[in-house]
């Protein structure tokens, strides 16, 4: 990969940016530039560096540069009955697998298959220093030295640029159905984490407005036992489909209004509670996924109470889509998670070329 | 800290070397003054300095290295932990956290002039939580601990190390633990949503949080699996999985280690994830077929076990196709469990793969690297070739689910040139599985075994930013220094000694 001109303008790039103690700020699609801080800097575009460089259905690996397009990525997994199993949204066309693996946002069946983080083997990094560094690997089990590749999930490009990662996949499941209830919510909650708890194929779900969806995914013997142990409406697949994908890109009738409502001053909060924490005391419209663990508010209320109310459930709440954000998108840090946060991007970057303050203002 | 190279690195802290050796004399006075600021913040039995007292400390799972550590305490509360790690902070002395001593790569192992922290007290269960499906748990709560609390809700912790029954949770954050259902149900790092503990300036900090995510980078990943290189871990709060309602295995023989290869290649290219896929090699078979009698073929090349768990119609359907593609993949013999004991009784010998390789060896040395599966064969036929090269036996079982293999080669520790053909023939493994894409530990972690195979599988910069790392976490550089990252010093020696070949590797450690 050293040898790859596309790699070499990145570095260049990087190189300068230190050598004129500019900042830079990492973008692939551009498709999450509401997420997190604003953006600042020059841009450092990934999309030069792109496509999948290895790929091994039986070893259930795939490795790919930053710029590729996850449609691209999942296109080809797709051709040999595989996927990533937590769903990454496309909050756009342009979604990259470096965007991807940086904000490390999942989808719906997160809850039962895990997250980017949990997929990610590992990854080679473009640090401050301008030096290219591999962490992890292409094997499943791997613990050689700190997993630093999982660090970069999430990260926001604040550690460095992400050049190229590893990624687990899975077989595609034989089977798939969705099953709705029309329940409250308190006793979705209670319903969903019971079932939960039973060997039973339980792969997404989401309540709305008096309705709570249930997607099961596994061996068809498993998926039509747990149809007939759950009962419910069935959904016919196409609808299904459509009701779920919607969910992953947010462009589905609830996050649709939200986006209009933050037009209007209001906000998208996302809030990340333990799932069977109780309705918490926040004003606006919800919608729950994970099984009660991710809540999506719409509200106009104020940061604060919103903040307390996920902390004193043991969660916290970002600020996911809002015009203004001068709470902070992300829930304050104490020390010493504070300090070390501070360390860990001198560690890598020492001279802050990296998206300034995008996870934090002043990190 | 402003650039990496102005770090002062752990492994160049003087105690962090133990061959450099610190006269008995530095070591009692040194002994004194922790004991003098250590006594009053310890009921008197949790303070242990007298050479017979510390003597069991002085290694864990990894025999062949050992040192006796300045003193061990043992503190029974969150407080005394803080205490301990302050008054170690204010005197500049490394501590070394251990949980139940099980691993296999010293990481717990003591140093000359260091405190050994033993959590062995941290041993209650604090919350089962059925209907959130979590544990919350003292981190020397043993692993099968938590399993076995959580089964009367039908639920249990997945991670299953062949050391479950005595290895420790905090243990297992610490090596990033998998077990032989992983590829399925994942390692630590997947079931494992919130740890406490300490810095190592005794402040408390919690990683994750028992949401699914928690703010800011995920610092959860770097800490499972560091080792006890980044924080001293109290208390852990895992996740509860619905027990499967039923496992059933395949046991098949192969008459050839390349097709048993192909036939793991050949499972996953179905569309099958395995609840576990495991091989034994014809030397193995026959050591643990003499040891539990589990009818295992003694003929075969390879052995493959592979199991299937869900509803009893899925693992019907499953181990229909499982059966099918080992045909497929000349399987000589297949025999599917018909109960739960016979089920065990496959598993049986595979689980005693290291007792049964005692008892035909006075000494083993077990490796853990890990290949990318389509490797197996090769890897395997490398071992064959190398066990002429150094003149000794290897016994193989594999993850082979996750290519992670444990080759166990036979020695005797009393004949000093065995123990340097052992080592030299570890490494060799190591550094093939890493020439072959793979790295020099699936699940055992690097501790001291392997901090020269680091400097194969990373490069200087790597290294240098992983230094980097646990110096943002552990500023002083007293937990547990000296593991796991290789120095540029000792990386340099290490490829000289490449050069010149047959030079000790780990020279700079004591032996015995």
């Amino acid at each position: 990969m050293t040898h790859d001109p596309a790699l070499q303008i990145l570095i260049d790039q990087v190189e300068a940016a230190r050598a004129a103690g500019a900042q830079l700020r990492i973008r692939g699609g551009g498709t999450k530039d509401f997420y997190g801080e604003p953006p600042q800097g020059e841009l450092l575009d990934t999309t030069v560096l792109e496509g999948i460089s290895s790929y091994e259905p039986t070893e259930l690996v795939v490795t790919a540069r930053c710029g590729t397009a996850l449609a691209t990525l999942e296109a080809a997994l797709a051709e040999k009955n595989q996927y990533l199993p937590f769903e990454p949204p496309h909050f756009g066309p342009g979604t990259t697998v470096g965007g991807m693996v940086a904000a490390g946002l999942s989808g719906p069946a997160r809850v039962s298959v895990g997250a980017v983080r949990d997929y990610v083997l590992g990854a080679t990094l473009l640090n401050g220093r301008a030096e290219v560094l591999s962490f992890g690997g292409q094997v499943m089990k791997n613990v050689a030295g700190y997993d630093v590749s999982r660090l970069l999930a999430g990260s926001l490009g604040t550690l460095g640029v992400i050049l190229e990662v590893s990624l687990k996949v899975l077989p595609l499941a034989p089977a798939t159905a969705t099953v709705r209830f029309e329940l409250a919510q308190i006793s979705a909650m209670q319903k969903i984490n019971e079932w939960s708890s039973l060997p039973l194929p339980i792969n997404a779900s989401a309540w709305w407005d008096g309705m709570l969806v249930v997607r099961l995914r596994g061996a068809l013997a498993a998926v039509q036992s747990a149809l007939q142990a759950l009962g419910g409406e069935v959904i016919e697949p196409t609808q299904a489909i459509a009701f779920w994908r919607g969910l992953r890109n947010h462009d589905d009738e609830y996050f649709e209004k939200a986006k209009q409502a933050v037009a209007h001053g209001g906000a998208l909060w996302r809030l990340s509670v333990p799932s069977t924490a109780p309705p918490l005391p926040v004003s606006g419209e919800q919608l729950i996924e994970w099984g009660g663990a991710q809540r999506w508010l719409c509200s106009a209320a104020p940061a604060e109470p919103i903040r307390d109310a996920a902390a004193r459930v043991g969660g916290h709440a970002t600020l996911f889509m809002a015009q203004d954000k001068s709470a902070g998108a992300f829930a304050p840090l104490h020390a010493p998670l504070d300090r070390i946060h501070r360390e860990l991007k001198k560690s890598f970057d020492p001279q802050g070329v990296f998206n300034p303050g995008r996870l934090y203002p002043d990190l | 800290m402003n650039a990496p190279e102005r770090i002062e690195t752990p492994n160049d802290h003087p105690s962090a070397k133990p061959s450099t050796g610190p006269s008995a004399d530095e070591r009692a006075q040194r002994r004194a003054q922790v004991v003098a600021e250590l006594a009053p913040l310890l009921p008197a039995h949790a303070l242990l300095s007298r050479s017979e007292d510390t003597v069991p400390y002085e290694c864990d799972g990894l025999t062949a290295y050992r040192q006796q550590p300045l003193v061990v305490v043992l503190p029974e509360t969150e407080d005394q932990v803080a205490a301990v790690l302050r008054a170690c902070d204010r005197l500049g002395v490394p501590v070394v956290a251990r949980g139940a001593g099980t691993g296999l790569s010293g990481g717990a192992l003591p140093l000359a002039l260091g405190v050994t922290l033993s959590l062995a007290k941290f041993n209650r269960i604090l919350k089962v939580d059925v209907l959130a499906r979590t544990a919350v748990v003292q981190c020397g709560v043993r692993n099968l601990a938590i399993s076995e609390a959580a089964a009367p809700f039908g639920l249990y912790y997945a991670p299953d190390p062949s050391s479950q029954i005595a290895c420790s949770i905090g243990g297992n954050v610490a090596e990033n633990s998998g077990g032989v259902h992983c590829l399925k149900y994942g390692l630590t790092v997947h079931n494992v949503l919130r740890v406490r503990g300490f810095t190592g300036q005794g402040e408390p900090v919690e990683f994750g949080s028992e949401a699914l995510d928690a703010a800011g980078l995920d610092l959860m990943s770097v800490l499972i699996g560091s080792e006890g290189m980044l924080a001293v871990v109290t208390e852990v709060t895992v996740k509860l999985v619905p027990k499967p309602l039923q496992a059933r295995c395949i046991m098949a023989s192969f008459d050839d280690i390349r097709k048993a290869g192909d036939a793991v290649a050949n499972v996953i290219a179905a569309g099958i994830i395995p609840a576990g896929l495991e091989m034994m090699d014809k030397p193995m078979t026959a050591a643990v077929e003499d040891f539990v009698q589990a009818g295992y073929d003694l003929n075969a090349q390879a052995i493959l076990l592979c199991e299937s768990d869900g509803t009893p119609e899925e693992v019907a359907e499953e181990i229909g196709r499982m059966l099918d593609v080992l045909a497929g993949s000349g399987a000589t013999r297949m025999e599917v469990s018909k109960d739960e004991a016979q089920r065990l009784k496959f598993w049986s010998g595979r689980k005693n793969a290291f007792p049964a390789s005692g008892r035909i060896s006075p000494d083993y040395m077990c490796m853990d690297s890990t290949i990318p599966r389509k490797r197996l064969a090769d890897i395997l036929l490398a071992i064959g070739e190398m066990e002429k090269k150094y003149g000794l036996r290897c016994a193989n079982v594999f993850h082979a689910g996750d290519g992670n293999l444990h080759p166990l080669i036979l020695f005797d520790a009393n004949d000093p040139d065995q123990l340097h053909r052992c080592e030299l023939f570890g490494a060799d493994i190591l550094e093939t599985s890493v020439a072959m894409g793979g790295s020099v530990t699936g699940e055992h972690g690097v501790g001291v075994e392997k901090l020269s195979s680091m400097c194969v599988q990373f490069s200087d910069a790597e290294r240098q930013q992983m230094l980097a790392v646990k110096h943002a976490f552990d500023p002083a550089g007293l937990l547990n220094p000296g593991k796991v990252i290789p120095t540029l010093v000792r990386c340099a020696e290490y490829g000289r000694m490449h050069v010149k070949r047959g030079l000790l590797p780990f020279a700079d450690i004591p032996r015995f």
